[in-house]
C-alpha cells in the first residue's frame, strides 16, 4: 500500500548553506499515528511546515522529496501542489486561539475551508460541520457556530479547531503541538478526542510534539528529531522499552516520572550532545562533499 | 511556630477585571484569591499547584508582595507584610526574591550577565568585591567565569534560567519563590535545572515556594504541597499524604490527567467517568 | 540565530550612504562663511538668472547657477543648511526631551499619570499642525528662536505617543518585576532599566524628526514666517524659485534635492541607528 506521506531524503539549507534539515526520511502509512518528536530546534516544525509548503521564504529544499498520496510534490506547480495539500492534508494548530480570526464568528470559519477551497456547497458544509461538532462532543452547537472565539473556553476551541480538521475527511493531519497550551486534564480530554476521532475516520496523523509522555499515550509510531536528523524510529511499544539510541535513553532517563519521584533524574550526559555535534558534523561534511560544496 | 517563615490567613486579592472594563468608569473587580490559609515551613520546599486560572501565581505575586492582598494577613518571620508601603518593604526585600517563568524577558536585554547579577548587590550596599560575589553566584549556578560578560541573548534557555536563580540567591535570602521556572524549558535543560535546584537546596537549606502545574516536578521536589483550584486551597499537607492518597476528587483527577511516558492504550480508552 | 545576527552586522550602505550625506550638508552648514564662493545676500543683476555649470550661458565660479537677483545659489544653500541645522538640531532635541519624558512616565506608571499625559497629547493632537505653528509664531513673534519653539511645541507629541507605547511594552516584561524584587523604586527602575530598552526608539525618532523639523521650518519660510527674510533659508529660496520657475528651473529644484536628501538621511540614519544601539538585532 502506498505511503500517506512520504519523506525522503528530505534537506533544507539556509542562504548561506547551513541545514536545517538533514536528509530527512519519515513515512506516514494510512491510518498510522506518528510521534513527531525532539527538543527546540530538532527541526520537527521546519519539517511539518515543508509538507504543508509553508516554510520561510529564506528556508529553501535543496534535496529529497515529498511524497502525498503517491504524488511527488515537489513536481507540482505551486498551485496544484497547495491543492493536493488542501485536500488532503489538514493542521491542528498549537494555539487554538490565534489559529482563529478573532474578529469573526466560527461558523462560518468553519465552512470556508470547505465551501471556499475544496468547493462544497454551503448547505452541504453547514450540515458536515454540525455532524462534526456533535462528533466532537459539542452539544450546544448552534451556540458555538453563533459564537465568537474568545468567547469559547481554550478547550472548546481546541474542539472546534479538532472538528474543523476533521470535516473534510483528509487523509492526514498534522497536530503541531495542539495540546502545549493546555492544562493537563483538559490535555487529557482533546487527547482522547483526537483518538476517537482518528479511529472513526481512520486519518492518519503526524503528531508534532516535545512531550514524551503524550508520545507515549497518543502515537503508534515514532520518530526522534534532533539536529534536524532522524534519530531512531520505531514502534512505540518498543522505543520505550528498549530505547536504541543513547540521545533516546538520555531523554526518558531527563524525564521527571510521577509513579517515581525518588528515581535519579539524569540531565542528558554531555557526552552524548557532543558525540551528536559530531554525528550532525559528519553528515554535514559527506553532504557537501557528495553535492560538489 | 518558629518552624514556619511564612503563615498566611484569609487571604483574599482581587484586580480589575479588564476583559469587561466598560468605555468609560473603572473596571469591575474580581477576586482571584478566595480566602487562602497556609504556612511554609523553614528550610524546606513547598509546591503550589493548580491549573491555568487557579491563582497560584497571584498568591505567589501576594508572597513576594509584588501585588496587595485585599484582605488577610501575611506575616513573614514574624512581620506583617499585608499593607507595607514599597519603602518599608524594602529593607525586607532582600529577603524575598523570585525566579521568573520566562527565563529571557527576567533578564534586561541591555545588562550584561554580571550587572544582572549585581544589581540587587549594589541595592542593598554589599559593594566591597562585587566582583568575587558574582563570581561565586556563578560558580553557585554552575556557569563559566566567561559568562560574567555576555548578555541574555548571547546564552542558551537553561544558561539564562541559571542566571535568575544565581540573582535570586546572591543575596542569601530567606525566602525565594519559583513561578513555573522549568515549564519552558526542554525535557534536558529541564533536568538540569531540577538538578541544579535540588542540590542548591540540600547545601543551602533554602525555603523555595514552587508553583508548578508538573505534579510529577512537584512530587520529585517538594516536601509539602498546596492544590489550588479557581482561588481556594482544595488539598493540603506533606507531599507524600497528599498523592500517595488523595482525598479530593479534583486532586485524584489532576493526578489521573498525567501523561506517563509508558506506553498504555487503555489511557485514552473512552471509560464511563 | 547566529546567521540572522550576522546579516545585520553587515556594514550596511544604506547607513553609510545617509550619513555621508548628513556630514557633508553638517560640514557646509559650520563652515559656510569659509566655503561658500560667493556671499548668499550680494546681488548684481547682471548676473541674474544665471544657469548651472553645465548649461550654456553658465558664467565659472557660479556653479548651481544665481537666483533673479542675481545672488549665488551654491552659497544661499550652504548658508541655508546653517539654519535648517539649527532648527533640526535645537527642535527635535527640545521636542525629544518633553515627549519622551512624558511618555516614559505615561507608559512606565500607567494609572492617573498615564490618563492625564495621554488626554493632553489628544487635545494637542487635535490642532492642525502647520495653522498652531503659523499661531504661534504670530503670537512669539518671527525669528529662529520662535521657529524652534513653535516645533518642540508641536512634534512632542510624537515623542510621546510611540515612547508611550514602548515603555508599556518593556513594563510589562519579567526584568521590571525583578527589579522590584532586587528592591528598586519605581523611578530607579524606569530610569535603569526601562529607559536603556527604549533608548533605540528615542534615537530613531530623534533623527527622523530632525528631518521633520528641516520641513516644517521649509514650510515657515514659504510662507514667510521664519527668520528674517534676507537671510537665506531653504525653504525660503524654494518660495523665490516659484516665482521664477519658467526663467530659471534651478532655483526650485536645488533646494528641494537638499531638502530632500538631508530629511530622506536623516529617516535612514534613525532605521540604521536604531538596528545598531539594539543588543539583540546587532
Amino acid at each position: 500500500m502506498t505511503d500517506c506521506l512520504a519523506i525522503t531524503n528530505l534537506s533544507a539549507t539556509l542562504p548561506d548553506g547551513q541545514r536545517l534539515l538533514r536528509s530527512v526520511n519519515v513515512n506516514v502509512a494510512p491510518g498510522e499515528v506518528r510521534a513527531l518528536v525532539g527538543e527546540s530546534g530538532a527541526g520537527k516544525s521546519m519539517l511539518s511546515k515543508a509538507v504543508l509548503g509553508v516554510l520561510p521564504v529564506s528556508v529553501k529544499i535543496v534535496e529529497g522529496d515529498i511524497w502525498l498520496q503517491g504524488n511527488d510534490l515537489g513536481r507540482l506547480t505551486a498551485a496544484k501542489r497547495r491543492q493536493a495539500v488542501a485536500a488532503s492534508i489538514a493542521l491542528i494548530p498549537q494555539d487554538p486561539l490565534t489559529a482563529l480570526n478573532p474578529s469573526r464568528r466560527i461558523g462560518p470559519q468553519m465552512t470556508d475551508r470547505l465551501v471556499k477551497i475544496l468547493g462544497w456547497d454551503q448547505t452541504r458544509a453547514d450540515e458536515r460541520v454540525r455532524t462534526l461538532l456533535d462528533e466532537v462532543h459539542i452539544r450546544d452547537g448552534e451556540r458555538v457556530l453563533r459564537a465568537y472565539p474568545h468567547e469559547l473556553s481554550g478547550g472548546m476551541r481546541q474542539r472546534v479547531l479538532i472538528a474543523a480538521a476533521f470535516a473534510a475527511e483528509p487523509k492526514l493531519i498534522i497536530a503541531d503541538e495542539p495540546t502545549t497550551a493546555l492544562d493537563v486534564t483538559v490535555q487529557k480530554q482533546i487527547l482522547r478526542l483526537i483518538a476517537e476521532m482518528q479511529r472513526l475516520h481512520g486519518t492518519a496523523i503526524l503528531f508534532v510534539t516535545h512531550d514524551l509522555g503524550v508520545v507515549a499515550k497518543i502515537s503508534q509510531n515514532v520518530t526522534i528529531l534532533y539536529g534536524g536528523m532522524v534519530v531512531e524510529e520505531g514502534a512505540v511499544d518498543q522505543l520505550f522499552a528498549n530505547p536504541q539510541h543513547p540521545y533516546t535513553r538520555a531523554l526518558l532517563a531527563a524525564t521527571p516520572r510521577y509513579t517515581d519521584p525518588e528515581a535519579s533524574l539524569l540531565p542528558v550526559d554531555q557526552s552524548v550532545l557532543s558525540d551528536l555535534a559530531k554525528a550532525v558534523e559528519t553528515a554535514d561534511r559527506d553532504w557537501m562533499s557528495s553535492h560538489g560544496g | 511556630m518558629a518552624d514556619n517563615l511564612f503563615t498566611i490567613s484569609g487571604l483574599k486579592l482581587s484586580l480589575p477585571d479588564m476583559t469587561r472594563k466598560p468605555v468609560f468608569g473603572a473596571a469591575p473587580q474580581i477576586e482571584i484569591l478566595k480566602g487562602i490559609d497556609f504556612q511554609v515551613p523553614r528550610n524546606a520546599v513547598t509546591g503550589i499547584v493548580g491549573e491555568s486560572g487557579s491563582g497560584k501565581s497571584t498568591l505567589g505575586r501576594a508572597m513576594v508582595r509584588l501585588l496587595e492582598p485585599t484582605e488577610g494577613t501575611i506575616v513573614f518571620d514574624g512581620l506583617d507584610l499585608t499593607h507595607l508601603g514599597e519603602n518599608e518593604l524594602r529593607p525586607h526585600r532582600r529577603n524575598l526574591q523570585m525566579i521568573f517563568q520566562d527565563p529571557m524577558s527576567s533578564l534586561n536585554p541591555r545588562r550584561t550577565i554580571a550587572s544582572i547579577i549585581a544589581a540587587p548587590l549594589r541595592q542593598y550596599g554589599l559593594t566591597d568585591n562585587i566582583d568575587g560575589r558574582v563570581k561565586e553566584a556563578l560558580d553557585r549556578v554552575g556557569l563559566p567565569q566567561s559568562f560574567a560578560k555576555r548578555y541574555r541573548h548571547e546564552i542558551s534557555g537553561g544558561q539564562r534560567q541559571r542566571v535568575g536563580i544565581a540573582r535570586a540567591l546572591a543575596l542569601s535570602p530567606s525566602f525565594v519563590l519559583a513561578d513555573e521556572i522549568v515549564s519552558g524549558l526542554d525535557v534536558s535543560t529541564q533536568a538540569q535545572i531540577l538538578t541544579l535546584l535540588e542540590r542548591l537546596c540540600r547545601e543551602l537549606g533554602l525555603t523555595i515556594a514552587f508553583i508548578s502545574h508538573d505534579l510529577s516536578v512537584v512530587r520529585r521536589l517538594c516536601e509539602q504541597v498546596i492544590v489550588m483550584h479557581n482561588g481556594t486551597i482544595i488539598e493540603k499537607g506533606s507531599t507524600k499524604a497528599v498523592f500517595d492518597n488523595p482525598q479530593q476528587p479534583y486532586t485524584r483527577s489532576l493526578i489521573d490527567a498525567i501523561p506517563l511516558p509508558e506506553p498504555d492504550p487503555l489511557w485514552l480508552a473512552p471509560d464511563a467517568s | 540565530m547566529a546567521d540572522i545576527r550576522r546579516r545585520y552586522k553587515k556594514p550596511n550602505l544604506r547607513l553609510w550612504l545617509a550619513g555621508g550625506w548628513i556630514a557633508l550638508a553638517l560640514a557646509a552648514a559650520l563652515l559656510a562663511p569659509w566655503i561658500a564662493p560667493h556671499d548668499p545676500l550680494t546681488q548684481d543683476l547682471l548676473y541674474g538668472r544665471l544657469p548651472p555649470f553645465w548649461i550654456e550661458g553658465a558664467e565659472p565660479g557660479f556653479w548651481l547657477g544665481t537666483d533673479s537677483l542675481g545672488r549665488d545659489l551654491l552659497s544661499r544653500l550652504i548658508h541655508g543648511a546653517r539654519i535648517a541645522f539649527m532648527v533640526a538640531f535645537a527642535a527635535a532635541i527640545a521636542a525629544c526631551l518633553v515627549g519622551s519624558t512624558l511618555g516614559l512616565v505615561a507608559g512606565y506608571f500607567g494609572g492617573w499619570a498615564d490618563r492625564i499625559i495621554s488626554r493632553i497629547v489628544d487635545i494637542w493632537m487635535s490642532f492642525p499642525p502647520v495653522l498652531f505653528a503659523i499661531l504661534l509664531i504670530a503670537v512669539l513673534g518671527t525669528g529662529l528662536h520662535s521657529v524652534i519653539i513653535a516645533i518642540a511645541v508641536i512634534d512632542w507629541t510624537r515623542f510621546c505617543r510611540v515612547i508611550r507605547a514602548e515603555a508599556m511594552v518593556q513594563a510589562r516584561m519579567d526584568y521590571v518585576e525583578s527589579a522590584h524584587i532586587a528592591g528598586f523604586g519605581r523611578v530607579k527602575t524606569m530610569i535603569d532599566e526601562v529607559l536603556p530598552n527604549v533608548l533605540p526608539s528615542i534615537i530613531a525618532l530623534l533623527s527622523l524628526e530632525m528631518g521633520i523639523a528641516i520641513i516644517v521650518e521649509a514650510i515657515l519660510s514659504f510662507v514667510n514666517l521664519s527668520v528674517a527674510t534676507d537671510d537665506p533659508t531653504w525653504g525660503g529660496i524654494i518660495a523665490e524659485g516659484r516665482l521664477s520657475i519658467h526663467q530659471a528651473w534651478w532655483v526650485l529644484v536645488f533646494p528641494l534635492v537638499a531638502l530632500f536628501l538631508t530629511v530622506l538621511s536623516f529617516s535612514q540614519l534613525g532605521e540604521g541607528l536604531k538596528q545598531r544601539f539594539d543588543p539583540v538585532l546587532r
